[in-house]
Formats: structure tokens, C-alpha cells, sequence
């Protein structure tokens, strides 16, 4: 047969060699090589029905052959902006009916050949798109970072090109009065954490706009499921501060009958389940509730919140995976606040923050400035769209900016500086700057400013002290609620216990009702 | 017919509560617990078909058709006849659906009842358990099907922290009406991350049901029994018993039938000596219990059915009866089964003992592969046969050590 040597020439010879019947190309390509590998890789495909590229390649366009050992003669390029590659499914399934040099894939990126083959299309299980010569890793991060949607500046004032929600005065100070009720909550639990009232608390501080805000773009009917940052949800959707302070001090009139520590609120009729307090294992759960949703037809979504570190859980990866698989109307919204206890965001991923995980999903994401409180509402209320008209899981990513303690078991001044936390709590407040917008407006002055802050005070110290004298849960209470129905076993125990305690009266604790 | 039915020892009974007794096996009464309850030679017996291994109880009215049925079937049938019963219940897993199951549990479900109803899952057991129990917190009746427990381990945060305390830490405010179900325990070399018995683990938590069904009439009815309960139920298969034929009555067949959860059953009656044992180990102590008979030890075998609530009052009544007792189990020693059931009857029945009690268990080795090791790290019938005669004093043969 004929040997063709050097490099093979481009242009009219090339399309008519690439027109050759498969079987005579291949042989070609045989003789001159001299690899096993390449034969066997070659005899391989010769049997196939479709030309593979790579042969062509190897052939055709005289680029260094098939790597034999591993190494290959053509030199790694990165491209300095991730080209975007669109498969054209429609080319793709009629693949076979069309001819090979109309055979392209639309969105091509730069070539370095002009080679049409270069995009042909192969079609393996695990994906469909353009084949290329080029040995391309994709770059770990992109040029340029996530944008950060944002609507209001640091100062409250309307950006040149913003286009601001249709929002009227009583939504925009109900918002406003929510989030000072709920920065006031924090401020006055936390102190009495402080001084012993009850065991544990955490804040919002930094991110009263991300639990207002979204709770305020979100329907009654949507399920909240929450990770432990976010009483704001129930906040606005009618839990009262007696409904906090009960829950923190586990007396009688606690919803969970002082089964749980404090902040890990629910309420069945709000729509919040009961807070779970392992990381992420939320988020699977709001892809069943919601999976739940979709089935019945409901025009509700579920929403889970989260942390930045709780995006390193397994958790994460499987809810996401497989929100987008089943198709589940759930909004994810992240609240990355740059801190997990004392793990800086650095230490806990190296990727462009969570938004960009979304992609890794196909699911559809966007990042949003969590501190302005108009920006969330807007992407928040956006996202409910998609998630329940489309039916399919969208994440927000909402930056911001954890103001205070992990939690009163904390002290984050021994691993970030103070003057960067006052800066954030001075300076980057959201309740602030949104304060400043509604002023603007003409919605909100000094005089209700005053009000509010001493009306938010003093309803938050009497509920505490409401709540602090209010009796304990009754005994029962630790057996009730196991299972369905008390077993035999923890009725006896009851019995046994209430034996002991009528033998034995001063060991047993006075403010425990029996 | 039911044949002679005599009075029980311990307390009279009229022949209808004692045909009614017979479905859930002996049940002690109060007169049973504080009359002594002596094992007495000359005491009458119940004579009738309701305790053999392989009948089911009969119904009062009409006399026992048998069909057979294998314990894949009976798990399939279960789960069709709930889903069609209930369109809140659904079932999730790996290769449930297209697969047809693992082990073939779940074939034909995703034909009859859809993609929505029976859910092929990516790889991800914390993922779908997570999802299962957020679905049951909507409202949803989620099936969870593990392809074996050992991989449940992914999983478990969920079934512990998320199902179990849920309906608890909510103030009952939340159910979770879910089973996570499939094979548990030893199969056939299939090593260490294969081989685990959970029995134990699962057993320990509040919150919990844990069943553990042993043939096809378990398997319907502890299964059935489990989609209906409003908690969280963990269900343990076994893989060597999906295969294994048995006869069922027509009442085990009605669409209706379940059984208690908490009740065990006494398979087979006995004098001289009490077994516990629960799932695949139920067959081998009924044919150690055949050899016994041969020697003249009366060995009454009792199938745990539940091992949570574990029927610490069958098991009692029983060492009440015989005096010894002998627990089986594939499971590790250590905390195992048989470590709380010593405790109970200790706790419960200590005068009544004329002997130590001893634990049959898996050996204290992550599960080897080859087959001769394998058998050593398995209870097996001669096991069982030599600590029976141990417990009644019929050996002098040194006990394996701990």
C-alpha cells in the first residue's frame, strides 16, 4: 500500500483523504505506525461505524501522534477564559444522518487549527460534546470571580444601574422593624446567656438582612428548613419574642416541651421544622420536603439555609446532587459569612466561594450581596420563581459578614482582629444601611427610629422575664413523644421514678412540676 | 382442627384467648409471673398446631390452607399491597427501580406504580436517607431500602440524629413515619464491610422500632406492620432468607394481616431449655432443637421478632418455665443482643435460674472471607447443640473462652 511520510498537507487533500472509506484510512495510519498501542487503539476503531477524530488527527493534521508512553508532543494550553461549549443536542441526535463535515458543535472556542473534525461530536454515556485536539485543563478558578448582585451601596443609596423592586412603605418598614427586633432579640439574649439565664445562645449579627429579607420574598406555605442562624424566618412569619424566650429558657410553654437547647426553634404551624443541629443535614431534608411538594402540586418550595462550612459536608454534595436530579422545587441560600467558628473560608474550600459549586449541580446560582436587603429580596423572590415554575433547585450564595461570636461558647477576638469586627458592625451594619434607604424615602425618621428601638427593648426584656418565671415542663414530659404512643417500658419507668420521688421528696428538684 | 387445647400453665384460659394467644405466641399473664411458675413435668401442655415452626396460627373458625411463599415474595408483596394501599408511601434506594432490586425485593414495583413512586437513587445512602426523612416530615410514608446495613453506616446521622429524635426534640410536634429496610448480618463470603450484624447498635436507640422478621409470615407482616407505624422503623433482613421457602396460611395472605411489633413468638415449645434468637438463626436453633430432642433436652425456641422493643415478658416467662436460657445471635458479642437479654432476665428472672446463661455470638473478628474462616466466625449448628448442653449441665466440655 502507499506510505504517505511527513506532515500531511491541509486543505483539498485533507478533505479527501478524510472522505476515505474508514478501513483504508485506518491501514494507512497502521503502516506508519510503529506502537502496539497505537495499532491495537487503531484496530480498535476500525471497527467502528463513526471516524473517530483522533485518528483523523493523528493523520491528517500532522500534530504529533498518539502519546505511546504518556507524553504527549503537543504542549497544555489553558485558555484565559473558560469558553463556554454549548452542546447542540439537536445535531447530536441525528448525529448519524449527518454528513461529517456539516458535523459541528455551535459556541466553538479558539483553535489553533483550523481543523473541522477537531468538532466532531462523541457521544459517550457520560457526556456529548465537541471532541478537541487540544489538551486544555480547565483552570481552577475562572478569570474573574462571581459578580455580587447588589442594589443599594454601602450607604443605602440606589446604584446608577439598579433596578429596585416594587416595594411600598408598610413592606419596607415592616422589614425594617423586623430586622430591629431581631437584632435587639440577639443583643439582650446574648447578655443573658451571659449572666446565667439560660445556657446557650448565637446571633445574627452581620446577617439580620439575609434572614428578614429572604423570609420576606418567601410565601407562608414554603418550608423553612434552618441550620441555627436564622430565627428571623420565624420572626417574620409570626413567632413571638415570648415564643423565643420560651424556647431559650425550656419552660412549660416552650413548643418543644424543653426538649431542646436554645435557638433550636420550630414551629409546625410556620412551616419551620424543628432545628437540627448537626451541619448541613438539613439540606437533604428540604429536598425530600420538597420532593413531598412537587408530588402534591403545591405552589410552595422548600428552602434550606446553611453556612459557608457547611458546604464541606457530604450532606451538601448529596442534597445538591440530588435536588437537581429530582427536579425539586428548593431554593438553597447560603449564608457565607466568612467565618465557620474560627475557620476562615480559605481553610475550608478554595473554590470561588459556594456559588460556583451550583454549576458542578447543574443547578442554576447567583451570588448576592447578603447585606443588602433589597438585593435579597429581589433574588430571593426571583429564585421562588424558578424554583416553582420550573420546578428545579436554585442556590444563592449571600455574602456577608458573621459580626459576632460563633456563640456564646466563643471568643472570636482570639482568631480575627477587633478593629475588623467593629469595622463590620459599625460601618457594613445592614439593619443600617437599609435604614438609611427607607429614610430616603421619606418611610422612617428619628422619632420612629426612638420608638422602635425602645418598644423592640422593652418587649424583649419583659418576654425574658415572662418566660424566666414560667413553670418548667411537666415530668411526663420526659417520657411523652418517644414514639407515637408511650411503650410499656418508659411507663414503668414513669411509675418507677414518681415511686421515688413521693419516697424521697427533697432530692427532687422544686421548680420541675410533676 | 385445633386439637386438644389445655389449660396453661399458670392460669385458666378459655379456648378462645388461648386461640387468640396463639398468634402472638405465649404471652405470660400476672397469674403466670407470681404463681411460681415452676417448671413442672406433670403440667399440662398446649397441644395444638398453632406453635409449629412453619403453620400459622389457625383461624378460629376455619382450619389452615397452606401456600408457600418465598421471604423475597412475602417483602414484595408487602411493599405492593401498601403502595397500593396508601399513595403516600413510596420507596427510594439504589437499583430499586429499573434494577428491579439489589435483590430483586423490589421487582416490579416501578412498573406497577411509576418513577414517582419508586425512586432509583445516585450513590449517595446520607443523601437519600436525608431526603427519605425529610419527605416523612412533609407528610410522605418514605420506604428506604439500603442495599445492606453496612452501608447505612453513610447514613446513619440521619436515621439516628434526624428520624429517631426527631418526634422527641420536636415536642411531638413532627413524625416520621419511614423504615429503612434491607439485608443485615452475615451473608455468604462476602467479608468484613459486608457482614455486620446492627441489630445491637440500632437496638440502643430510643426513637427507634427494630425488627428483625426470620421466615415469609415474619417477613409480611413485621414489614406491613412497619409501613403503618408513624415511627421510624428499622427493618432487618437477612440476605440467605430472601430464598428460603415457607408455608403461609390464607390469613398471612390477606392483604390485612400484620403482626405486633414488640411481640416475639415461641416457634417451638419446650421444657428443659429457653433459646433466643432472631432472624436467619431462628431456623438453625429450631434444628439444633430437633438434635436436642433426640438426646432428651426439650428446647422451647423463641423468635425475637423484635429486638425494640425487645418482649422481655415472652422471654422471661419462657426462663420462668425451663430455668436456663441460651441466646443466639450472628452478632458481636460485646453489647450484643444477647448481652440485654442476659441483663433483663437477670434483672427479672434471677431466683428461676438453675444456670448461668450463656451467649452464643459471632466471633469477635471483623467477618474474614475465606470460607473456612468464615464458618468459624459464625455460629453454627454445632455451636448451638454443644452450649445447650453446657446450660443443662450435660457436658463437661471446657466453655470457649470470651
Amino acid at each position: 500500500m502507499a506510505v504517505e511520510s511527513g506532515p500531511k498537507s491541509k486543505g483539498s487533500a485533507l478533505r479527501a483523504d478524510c472522505e476515505m472509506p474508514m478501513a483504508t484510512r485506518g491501514l494507512r495510519v497502521l503502516a506508519k505506525s510503529s506502537t502496539p498501542l497505537l495499532r491495537r487503539t487503531l484496530s480498535n476503531s476500525i471497527s467502528e461505524t463513526r471516524p473517530c477524530a483522533r485518528i483523523l488527527d493523528a493523520e491528517c493534521s500532522g500534530a504529533a501522534a498518539l502519546p505511546a508512553r504518556g507524553s504527549c508532543g503537543v504542549p497544555a494550553r489553558s485558555y484565559g477564559s473558560a469558553t463556554n461549549r454549548t452542546a447542540d443536542t439537536e445535531l447530536s441526535k441525528n448525529w448519524s444522518k449527518t454528513p461529517p463535515a456539516a458535523r459541528r458543535l455551535s459556541g466553538e472556542p479558539e483553535k489553533a487549527f483550523s481543523d473541522d473534525e477537531d468538532h466532531e461530536i462523541l457521544d459517550y454515556p457520560g457526556a456529548k460534546t465537541n471532541f478537541t485536539h487540544e489538551m486544555t485543563f480547565i483552570p481552577e478558578t475562572a478569570a474573574e470571580p462571581v459578580p455580587c448582585f447588589r442594589l443599594l451601596n454601602d450607604f443605602g443609596q440606589p446604584l446608577p444601574w439598579a433596578k429596585l423592586p416594587q416595594m411600598d412603605a408598610e413592606l419596607a418598614t415592616k422589614i425594617y422593624r423586623n430586622m430591629v427586633n431581631l437584632q435587639t432579640m440577639d443583643a439582650i439574649f446574648y447578655e443573658a446567656q451571659r449572666q446565667g439565664r439560660f445556657s446557650f445562645y448565637l446571633t445574627t449579627h452581620g446577617e439580620e438582612a439575609i434572614n428578614i429579607a429572604s423570609a420576606a420574598a418567601l410565601s407562608p406555605q414554603d418550608v423553612v428548613f434552618t441550620q441555627y442562624r436564622e430565627p428571623g424566618i420565624l420572626m417574620w412569619r409570626g413567632f413571638t419574642m415570648q415564643d423565643f424566650a420560651d424556647q431559650c429558657f425550656g419552660n412549660a410553654a416552650d413548643l418543644g416541651k424543653g426538649r431542646q437547647m436554645p435557638v433550636h426553634y420550630g414551629s409546625r404551624e410556620l412551616n419551620c421544622p424543628t432545628l437540627s443541629s448537626p451541619i448541613a443535614t438539613q439540606l437533604p431534608q428540604a429536598v425530600g420536603a420538597a420532593y413531598g411538594l412537587k408530588m402534591s402540586r403545591k405552589d410552595a418550595c422548600s428552602v434550606a439555609y446553611f453556612g459557608d462550612g457547611a458546604s464541606s459536608e457530604g450532606d451538601f454534595h448529596a442534597a445538591l446532587n440530588f435536588a437537581a436530579i429530582l427536579e425539586t422545587p428548593t431554593i438553597f441560600i447560603c449564608r457565607n459569612n466568612g467565618w465557620a467558628i474560627s475557620t476562615p473560608t480559605n481553610d475550608q474550600f478554595r473554590s470561588d466561594g459556594i456559588v460556583v459549586k451550583g454549576r458542578g449541580y447543574g443547578i442554576r446560582s447567583i451570588r448576592v450581596d447578603g447585606m443588602d436587603t433589597l438585593a435579597l429580596y429581589c433574588a430571593v423572590k426571583e429564585a421562588r420563581k424558578i424554583a416553582i415554575e420550573e420546578s428545579r433547585p436554585v442556590l444563592i450564595e449571600a455574602l456577608s459578614y458573621r459580626v459576632g461570636h460563633h456563640s456564646t461558647s466563643d471568643d472570636s477576638s482570639k482568631y480575627r482582629k477587633k478593629a475588623e469586627i467593629e469595622h463590620w458592625k459599625l460601618v457594613r451594619d445592614p439593619v443600617n444601611r437599609f435604614k438609611k434607604w427607607i429614610e430616603a424615602q421619606g418611610w422612617w425618621d428619628a422619632k420612629s427610629e426612638k420608638a422602635i428601638r425602645s418598644e423592640a427593648r422593652s418587649s424583649v426584656i419583659a418576654a425574658m422575664n415572662k418566660a424566666g418565671q414560667k413553670q418548667k415542663p411537666e415530668l411526663s414530659n420526659l417520657f411523652t413523644d418517644v414514639y407515637d404512643s408511650l411503650p410499656s417500658n418508659l411507663r414503668e419507668q414513669e411509675l418507677q421514678l414518681r415511686d421515688v420521688i413521693a419516697k424521697y421528696p427533697r432530692g427532687y428538684p422544686t421548680d420541675v412540676p410533676l | 382442627m385445633l386439637g386438644a387445647i389445655r389449660r396453661r400453665v399458670g392460669g385458666p384460659q378459655s379456648l378462645l384467648n388461648t386461640v387468640l394467644k396463639c398468634k402472638s405466641g405465649l404471652e405470660p399473664t400476672a397469674a403466670a409471673w407470681t404463681s411460681g411458675g415452676r417448671r413442672n413435668a406433670s403440667e399440662p401442655q398446649i397441644l395444638s398446631t398453632c406453635f409449629r415452626p412453619d403453620f400459622a396460627p389457625p383461624a378460629a373458625s376455619s382450619p389452615p390452607r397452606s401456600g408457600t411463599m418465598t421471604v423475597r415474595d412475602a417483602l414484595n408483596s408487602a411493599i405492593d399491597e401498601e403502595m397500593a394501599a396508601d399513595s403516600k408511601v413510596f420507596i427510594i434506594g439504589e437499583e430499586v427501580g429499573e434494577y428491579q432490586g439489589a435483590y430483586k425485593v423490589t421487582k416490579g414495583l416501578l412498573q406497577k406504580f411509576g418513577p414517582d413512586r419508586v425512586l432509583d437513587t445516585p450513590i449517595t445512602e446520607a443523601g437519600f436517607t436525608g431526603i427519605g426523612v425529610g419527605s416523612a416530615f412533609y407528610g410522605l410514608k418514605p420506604i428506604v431500602e439500603f442495599m445492606t446495613f453496612n452501608f447505612a453506616m453513610q447514613a446513619i446521622d440521619h436515621i439516628i440524629n434526624s428520624a429517631a429524635k426527631t418526634h422527641y426534640m420536636s415536642g411531638g410536634k413532627i413524625e416520621v413515619p419511614i423504615v429503612f429496610r434491607g439485608p443485615n448480618g452475615a451473608a455468604a463470603g462476602v467479608a468484613a464491610q459486608h457482614s455486620q450484624c446492627f441489630a445491637a447498635w440500632y437496638g440502643a436507640c430510643p426513637g427507634l422500632k427494630v425488627l428483625a422478621p426470620y421466615n415469609a409470615e415474619d417477613a409480611r407482616g413485621l414489614l406491613k406492620a412497619a409501613i403503618r407505624d408513624p415511627d421510624p422503623v428499622v427493618f432487618l433482613e437477612n440476605e440467605l432468607m430472601y430464598g428460603e421457602t415457607f408455608t403461609v396460611s390464607d390469613e398471612v395472605l390477606d392483604p390485612s394481616f400484620t403482626l405486633p411489633i414488640g411481640k416475639a413468638k415461641v416457634e417451638r415449645q419446650g421444657t428443659d431449655l429457653t433459646m433466643t434468637a432472631f432472624s436467619k438463626m431462628v431456623g438453625t436453633c429450631l434444628k439444633a432443637a430437633e438434635e436436642l430432642a433426640k438426646e432428651g433436652i426439650s428446647v422451647e425456641v423463641i423468635n425475637l421478632r423484635s429486638i425494640r422493643p425487645l418482649d422481655r415478658a415472652t422471654i422471661n416467662a419462657s426462663v420462668r418455665k425451663t430455668s436456663r436460657l441460651l441466646t443466639v445471635e450472628e452478632g458481636w458479642p460485646q453489647h450484643g443482643v444477647g448481652a440485654e437479654i442476659c441483663a433483663s432476665v437477670v434483672e427479672q428472672s434471677f431466683e428461676y435460674l438453675d444456670a448461668p446463661i450463656e451467649r452464643i455470638c459471632g466471633a469477635d473478628v471483623p467477618m474474614p472471607y475465606a470460607a473456612n474462616l468464615e464458618r468459624l466466625a459464625v455460629p453454627q449448628l454445632e455451636d448451638i447443640i454443644r452450649a445447650a448442653k453446657r446450660v443443662c449441665y450435660r457436658s463437661t466440655q471446657q466453655r470457649a473462652a470470651a
